[in-house]
């Protein structure tokens, strides 16, 4: 299978490019769906990196790359359940979508981010688990979970602190705080800026010159340079069960589903 | 150094051209959020076109309970 056009995403094989499309109205959120439909994609792209230089992961959706872990489908779906069957729903959960990301992140091929707009919470996680960041001078990124009594649950923590300085991981964690594409290039986030709706373009042209390499040594690099950090997100796993449990994560949930505020990422 | 005056109306008219509104239609004392309606991800762009415009970060948290275009020009202003 060389393309595939989901519910929630779509992809495309093309000349060693692989061409990762999140749309999935309103804002690409990540549930149960979009899951679903990058289990199939790590599947199949897993089958097709022999022939891959590159993946290049972007969104459809206007003034968004993602807005992160679907929220209002997780309130919904763990309002109802029982103390036990709710921690062993989000366990699964979390469980499923690190093992996504962690394929993505040791993929022998070069993953790219390009990213436009709103990249906050698992959208950044996402976006974490490539190696190349390209922004839109437009994008804005943030790790808001701490307003739920949570933490960022998709690997989000340890993959920052793998990349980046404490201080700006920190920053970024314990204020809930939005950060602009230079910003985040200045911190080393980004790779490289692109004007407004440039990223993709750029992407692709990154891309190209990526897949002029030797395969061989573009594989061992990475693998040399980029450790997944599999120990730490295993007890991220743990302690974001060990908070979900707490009422207080139930209540700041509701909060959030029934805000039409403008900055609800905020509380 | 711009002064308060100058910021407020750069903020008026980045306001305008991003919502595509006539020069001149926005006024300082302005409830943004009332006059122009926007959402979440339209205060999200504002946010960074003003960064971007004037070179600054301005973090939410300092911004928010703010609804009218003087105000925000003054925290813009702070951080000139």
């Amino acid at each position: 299978m060389k393309s595939f056009t989901g519910k929630t995403l779509r992809w495309e094989w093309r000349e060693g490019v692989i061409e990762l499309t999140l749309d999935h109205a309103p804002a690409n959120e990540i549930g149960s769906a979009m899951l679903a439909e990058l289990e199939q994609f790590v599947v199949a792209s897993g089958a097709l990196a022999p022939e891959t230089s590159v993946c290049i992961i972007s969104s459809a959706r206007k003034s968004v790359f993602s807005a992160g872990a679907d929220l209002r489908e997780l309130y919904r779906g763990a309002a109802p359940l029982p103390e036990k069957e709710r921690l062993a729903g989000i366990r699964n959960f979390l469980e499923r979508i690190h093992a996504v990301l962690n394929k993505l992140d040791a993929a022998p091929f070069v993953t790219i981010a390009a990213v436009h707009g709103v990249c906050f919470g698992g959208g950044l996680e996402l976006a974490l688990a490539c190696d190349i960041f390209i922004a839109d001078k437009m994008a804005r990124f943030a790790f808001p979970e701490l307003r739920l009594g949570l933490i960022p649950g998709f690997g989000g923590i340890p993959r920052l602190k793998r990349d980046l300085g404490n201080a700006f991981v920190r920053d970024l964690l314990f204020t809930g705080r939005t950060v602009n594409a230079a910003r985040a290039q200045a911190v080393g986030l980004v790779a490289q800026l692109a004007g407004e709706g440039e990223a993709l373009r750029i992407a692709r042209s990154t891309a190209a010159q990526i897949a002029k390499f030797d395969a061989v040594t573009r594989a061992a690099a990475k693998k040399f340079i980029k450790p997944v950090p599999h120990d730490e997100l295993r007890r991220e796993i743990d302690l974001f069960c060990e908070l979900f449990a707490r009422p207080a994560v139930m209540a700041a949930l509701k909060k959030f589903v029934e805000d039409s505020g403008p900055m609800p990422y905020l509380p | 150094m711009r002064t308060l005056e100058q910021t407020t109306q750069e903020v008026l008219d980045l306001a305008a051209k991003h919502f595509q509104l006539p020069a001149g239609s926005l006024a300082p004392a302005d409830d943004f959020f009332k006059k122009l309606g926007i959402d979440s991800l339209q205060t999200l762009e504002m946010l960074s076109r003003i960064e971007n415009h004037f070179g600054i970060e301005l973090p939410d948290y300092e911004v928010q309970g703010v609804s009218d275009f003087r105000t925000l020009a003054e925290r813009i202003q702070s951080r000139l």
